[in-house]
Parts: C-alpha cells; structure tokens; sequence
C-alpha cells in the first residue's frame, strides 16, 4: 500500500488554477521531493495532503484513508513541519513541545519525557526552559522539528525545511533527517535547493505551473537530460530555479 | 459537521497554559477598568443621583459593570485574541496539522472566550461584594449565566473576526457595536426613560438580558428573570453554527 496516493488533485483559488492534475504515489520508507520555484503548487499540493484543504477535485489517500473524510485519523499519524514559523512566543521551548503533545492525548509525564527526548535529537536540551522568541533562526527551525516528531509520525511532511538557514545550520537539518529516514518514516518535502533534493530525496517530482513535468529518482533525470538537477529543471521548465528565488 | 469535545478541550487547554504565563499583566487591566467606572461614576456621578428606583446609584451600575467586563473579556479574547492567533502567531496553522480539526479548533476559541468571560465576571463580582454592594448571596448563582451570555459575545466576535479583513477593523466592532451595548443595556440608567425605540432595539442585545439578571440575583429577586435567561440560551443556540461556518470559510478556503 502506498503511504500517499493522488489521482487526479486539482485546487482552485477562485479562478487561479493552484494544482492541476497531478497524481502522485509515494512509497513506503522513501523520502519523496516536491521541487519547483514559488508558485508551482508545491506547498498547496502539501496542505491537501495534510488534510488542511480540501482538493477542488481528484482524490488523495493518505495510509490508504481519504483526506476529506478521515482527516483526524490521518493527521494522527502525521507529522508536519511548517515553513514559518508557528511555534508558541509565549511559552518556553519545552511548553511548547508538551502543549502540541497534548494535540495527540500524548500528556503528563509521557509529554515531558518525549520533549525531553526530541530535544536532545535536535540539540536542544540546554534550551528547555528558554522562551522561543530568544531561539537562533537554526534553533527555531529544530525546535519545529522536534515538534513535528512529537507523535513519533509516519509520514513526515517538511515545507522547504532548510529555506533561509546558513549552510551550517542546513546541514545539521540535512542530517536529522537522514536520521529520521533511517528509522523508517516516510519522508515528502517541499524544496527550491537542487542540493537539498539530491542529497535527500530518493525520487523527486518536478513541478511547474501546478503540474508535475517529471517524476524519478535524481541521478537517472541527471542521466536523462544531462548536467545536474539545476540542467535538468531548466530543460524540463524553459526556466532556471534559481531566478524565482526570494 | 464534525466536533469532538476533547479535541476543542485540547485547544482550551492550549489557551490557559499560555494565560497563565501572561495572566498577571492582563488580569490586572481588565480589573481596573471596571473599578474606575464603579469609583468614577457610582461615586462621582452618584453624588448627584442619589437613588435610582430607591437603589443607590453604585449599587444599581455595579451588576451591570460585572455584565460588562464579562462581555468585554470574551469580546477582545475571541477578536483580538483570535486574529492574532489565526494571522500573526500562525497558531492556527500550528494546531490544524494536528487531529484537532476546524471546528474543533472554533469550539475551543469559543469555550475559551466564555471560560474568560466567566472568569472576569466572577472577579468583578467578589469585587462589588468586598465593596458590600451586593444584597444577596444568590448573585453566585449567576455564574452559569455568565458563561452562556460569554459564549454570545464569543460567538458574536468570532463571526466578525472571521469577516474583518485586517485587525484596524476591530475599531469600527467596538465603537459602533459593543460601545452602544456598553452604553445602552441599562448599566447606568434605566431604559424606561428612553425612548421606546431604544429600549426596543436594547431588548435584542444579551447585555441588555445579562445586566437584569445580574441587577435581579444580587438584590435577591431571581423569578423575574426567568424570560431574560431563557433569551441568552436561545440566542446562544441559534448563532451557534455562524461560527463555524465562516471561521471554516476564513481559514480552509
């Protein structure tokens, strides 16, 4: 059975056709990336998966369950890590992991020692008691980290994971979640980085315009169509990534 | 539609673990307010007034002030509060990744919104008490009441939120909706002096309904309120679903 499974997804903003049809399977145990500029759908196509939007039309299954319908079951399982930055500025580092634990009945003493445990995979442990607005841009996004693998998830959902860190504080994330990997959870992120996608992803779909142009694993579209994946967007997409970055 | 009840609890849960790290700074303000309106016009104002319907003038504002505040809390938590907490903290976003869904989500602002409510007017109420400007006991009786008139006014806050489209717009909910409300449901002088129209138009507010059952439970005279509460709990049924319906519509697209 394939973790996520889409036929035919297609999202509306009023006239702006966001997603256009695509369908999608991602396996069991794989990190699959979502690659295009801004504007290409990615992250629309992620929040239906997500079960935060509804699709205009098609159909996705998550864990062989329907996005519109099982929402709750499925989200149980999931985990999300957010582009911006959501976390609590009121509330210290470890408050913030033990009141999202709460979301999934995981409470009390069961909630302390897994915010402790998750902080001491992202290096965060000296931090507990801190209040998030004092945390480095890095910091922040390990805490949300930690706090995506609160319910110990299935599937976990990144949205451009390392987008405006310093390369060092990318490679740390970089390394995390090969860790993660390892561990058999199933891995969809969102990327505008040829290196994140390369270096993470065992397939990648690229998209554009809200379609997917292809679907493979990095090295055979290098193989494909030459060079490297940056070649190989542009030769798929008459357009360089690079040129819509922000 | 579906809710569940311990989800919505997990979103209220979420609201008093961050209340209580911020309470002292809040609760402090919203309790000054009504103690200046309770010095500034039963003291100053009632100088002059003496007796409305044989009542001395402080007496007869201070259940209406508890009304107020009780409305004010759950009004500024589930316009302010909400808006911030849906657009700039992104908190929303945060929690919807979670099994807690939509609606949920809105019944947990709601049940937040009366909770502070509640809370608020309970605080005013011990403090007219300590005042000694309260006659009866059975004024604790009602607390109840204070939680269903806070989720009208959560409801009500909740749907403008869900409409307004940036917080600057708050201004024009508070000057020319809950103001008037504030002014015109009998807190500081009776309506039958006004004319018919005002009163009319003040029977279709819940202060209005909250500031008699209030006046009646802390003078002791609790049966002829019987209609006003019977209109809170029909009002807060029949706004019910807007809530939902369009904080689903503001936020899911």
């Amino acid at each position: 059975m394939e973790i996520v499974k889409a036929v035919g997804l297609t999202k509306y903003y009023r006239h702006l056709k966001a997603v256009d049809g695509i369908d999608l399977e991602i396996h069991r145990g794989e990190c699959f990336g979502l690659l295009g500029p801004n504007g290409a759908g990615k992250t629309t196509a992620m929040n239906i998966i997500c079960c935060v939007m509804p699709p205009s039309s098609g159909s996705v299954q998550v864990f062989g369950m329907d996005t519109t319908r099982h929402a709750s079951g499925i989200k149980a399982r999931l985990g999300v890590m957010p582009q911006d930055n959501n976390l609590d500025p009121d509330l210290s580092v470890t408050e913030n992991l033990v009141v999202y634990a709460r979301y999934f009945d995981i409470t009390g003493r069961r909630a302390r020692d897994r915010a402790a445990e998750l902080l001491h995979f992202v290096d965060l442990a000296d931090k507990a008691g801190v209040k998030t607005t004092d945390l480095s841009g890095g910091m922040k996004r390990r805490l949300l980290l930690a706090r995506s693998l609160i319910n110990r998830p299935s599937l976990l959902v990144l949205d451009e994971p390392t987008t405006g860190l310093d390369p060092h504080s990318r490679h740390d994330v970089w390394h995390k979640l090969a860790t993660i990997k390892a561990a058999d959870t199933t891995l969809l992120l969102t990327t505008h980085y040829m290196e994140e996608a390369r270096m993470l992803c065992d397939r990648v779909a690229i998209m554009d315009s809200g379609r997917i142009v292809a679907v493979d694993t990095p090295s055979h579209l290098m193989e494909l169509h030459g060079g490297d994946l940056e070649t190989v967007y542009m030769k798929l997409t008459g357009r360089r990534l690079r040129e819509t970055w922000q | 539609m579906a809710m569940s009840i311990k989800r919505a609890f997990r979103v209220w849960q979420r609201h008093l673990t961050v209340y209580r790290r911020l309470y002292k700074s809040s609760l402090a303000l919203n309790f000054i307010e009504p103690v200046l309106y309770l010095v500034a016009l039963g003291l100053g104002l009632g100088a002059f007034v003496k007796e409305i319907n044989g009542t001395p003038y402080i007496k007869f504002i201070a259940p209406g002030i508890v009304a107020s505040s009780a409305m004010f809390a759950a009004s500024y938590e589930c316009t302010y509060g909400t808006y911030v907490r849906m657009t700039y903290q992104k908190t929303f976003d945060a929690i919807l990744a979670t099994p807690v869904g939509m609606h949920d989500l809105t019944m947990g602002e709601l049940l937040w919104g009366a909770t502070k409510s509640t809370l608020y007017g309970t605080i005013i109420i011990t403090v007219i008490s300590l005042f000694g400007l309260v006659d009866s006991p059975l004024l604790i009786l009602a607390i109840p009441l204070l939680f269903v008139s806070g989720m009208i006014f959560a409801e009500i806050s909740i749907i403008f939120t869900a409409m307004v489209p940036g917080i600057d717009s708050f201004n024009y909910f508070f000057t020319l909706v809950m103001t008037p409300m504030f002014l015109f449901s009998g807190i500081f002088f009776p309506l039958d002096s006004l004319p018919r129209a005002v009163s009319a138009i003040a029977f279709f507010t819940p202060l209005y309904h909250m500031v008699n059952i209030l006046r009646a439970f802390a003078s002791g005279q609790v049966m002829n309120v019987a209609g006003d509460a019977a209109w809170l709990v029909t009002a807060m049924f029949v706004l019910a679903p807007l809530p939902f319906i369009l904080l689903k519509k503001r936020v899911t697209k």
